[in-house]
């Protein structure tokens, strides 16, 4: 079938299986692989995308059902070429990654959380990387990142003497 | 973990997909996924076509009809889950939706494709029996409905007649001055398949005693089970933690509960007698400490 996709801001006009999954069609047709195939079957969540905003699994939707939908990964959250978003760069500071696997899913479940709920509690933020799995347990630094960039990210309009 | 190959179709509205479901019975409908897509990643479920009914707009509708809170087949879960109109009505729906799967899935997850689905260990099965919700759905051309306790026979096995879409669901709205609900569920982590799940709803008279009471237990059996005999007994009672107690052990004591690796026959019966008994307590308080806005 063909469809049109629109990943980070661009639309793709592809041929696609129905059967193909949006994580499949994302990192063999658009290369974009920041997307993770886990487990294929909804559990792990390292195939998260923002799909309209909200995180949603890659792998429990065809392709062809997200058409014309804005679909963000990964690649889509950076500021510029070389830069990283301030999310991101939390994420680098607190050291909220290990083997990184389940990264590029943990950092689109905080902007989507973040851009919702400026101030999460510690409860908020757990509720929101339930559905992600780190096999290297390394919750405690990922809890943190979330945190800190929630902090930045507050203070980031405001004059200096302000922020806290 | 990839899908057998099958046919796509998008219908534009409920009659095109009862139609393209009529013409072919390994025809399957998908509204959020997020169990049919697994199920057909480990080609568990190979459906020849599916019918993607996400688009139909008159499918998603959360509406206030009075007597009842209407709910459209293809309405997010994550949407009921926030709806203040749903929270200050159908209190019990907020409270148990957020132990349906994690945000990631309740993003995408319908309550229509959760009922259609049927899964004995499932939460919105179990929350129609309790509220007695009445299911529309339809078929050749016709809107029809169903009680909810007429639906579900089995696991995954309900009543929907062949060819017959699901189109909404209505939720009974309490309108006494104190009502409480309760939801408890066990299971190996959050966010997984319950082994036993129990609700409870219960309205109080001015005197504290029991005007009406609702209490059901899911994952225990094949479907979600109404506690019928409990609730008689406890009806006019003022719902002392050991009558509560007394009345749900009876209730479930000829109960052939299922069992697996994870949950015993026997386990799943001590769960559910004290989920149920914490549900109807959990309600009791609820109901005596807060006023309703449901009127």
């Amino acid at each position: 079938m063909r469809i049109e996709l629109n990943v980070n801001g661009a639309v793709h006009e592809l041929e696609v299986e129905p059967r193909t999954t949006l994580l499949d069609c994302l990192r063999d047709q658009l290369a974009l692989t920041g997307a993770h195939a886990g487990c294929e079957h909804g559990v792990c969540g390292a195939c998260t995308v923002l799909f309209d905003g909200v995180a949603v699994r890659a792998c429990l939707m065809f392709a062809v059902q997200a058409q014309g939908t804005p679909i963000t990964t990964i690649e889509g959250v950076t500021p510029g070429p070389g830069e990283l978003s301030p999310i991101q760069d939390a994420f680098c500071e607190t050291h909220g990654m290990q083997c990184g696997y389940c990264t590029p899913a943990m950092i689109l479940v905080a902007h989507a959380l973040l851009a919702n709920n400026p101030d999460p509690t510690r409860e908020d933020i757990v509720e929101a990387i339930s559905g992600n799995i780190c096999r290297c347990t390394g919750y405690a630094q990922i809890v943190e990142a979330f945190a800190l960039a929630a902090e930045r990210l507050r203070g980031a309009n405001r004059p200096s003497e302000l922020r806290k | 973990m990839k899908a057998a190959p099958f046919e796509y179709s998008r219908a534009a509205d409920i009659d095109e997909a009862c139609a393209l479901l009529a013409a072919d019975e390994s025809t399957r409908v998908v509204a959020g996924g997020q169990t049919l897509v697994p199920m057909m990643a480990m080609r568990l479920a190979r459906p020849t076509r599916l019918i993607d009914i996400n688009r139909i707009a008159a499918l998603s509708y959360i509406r206030d009809d009075g007597e009842t809170i209407a709910i459209g087949a293809t309405t997010r879960q994550c949407v009921v889950e926030r709806d203040p109109l749903v929270a200050r009505k159908v209190p019990l729906l907020a409270r148990a939706i957020p132990w349906i799967g994690h945000a990631a899935t309740r993003a995408r997850g319908t309550i229509g494709g959760s009922l259609a689905n049927a899964d004995p260990a499932a939460e919105l099965p179990l929350l129609a029996i309790t509220l007695d919700a009445v299911l529309n759905y339809r078929v050749d051309g016709q809107t029809a409905e169903m009680p909810a306790r007429d639906f579900f026979i089995g696991p995954m096995i309900t009543t929907l007649p062949t060819g017959a879409c699901l189109t909404g669901v209505r939720f009974p709205v309490w309108r006494g001055a104190k009502v409480g609900v309760g939801f408890h569920e066990v299971n190996a982590r959050r966010s997984d398949f319950a082994f036993v799940s129990a609700a409870a709803q219960v309205e109080l008279g001015d005197d504290g005693e029991c005007k009406r009471i609702a209490i059901a237990i899911g994952a225990a059996v094949d479907f979600p089970m109404r506690l019928d005999s409990a609730e008689q007994q406890l009806q006019g009672g003022a719902l002392a933690d050991a009558a509560v107690q007394a009345a749900v052990t009876d209730a479930l004591a000829d109960i052939d509960p299922l069992a697996d690796l994870h949950a015993s026959a026997e386990y799943r019966r001590r769960v559910a007698i004290n989920l149920a008994a914490r549900a109807v307590a959990d309600a009791r308080s609820q109901a005596q400490g807060s006023k309703n806005h449901a009127h």
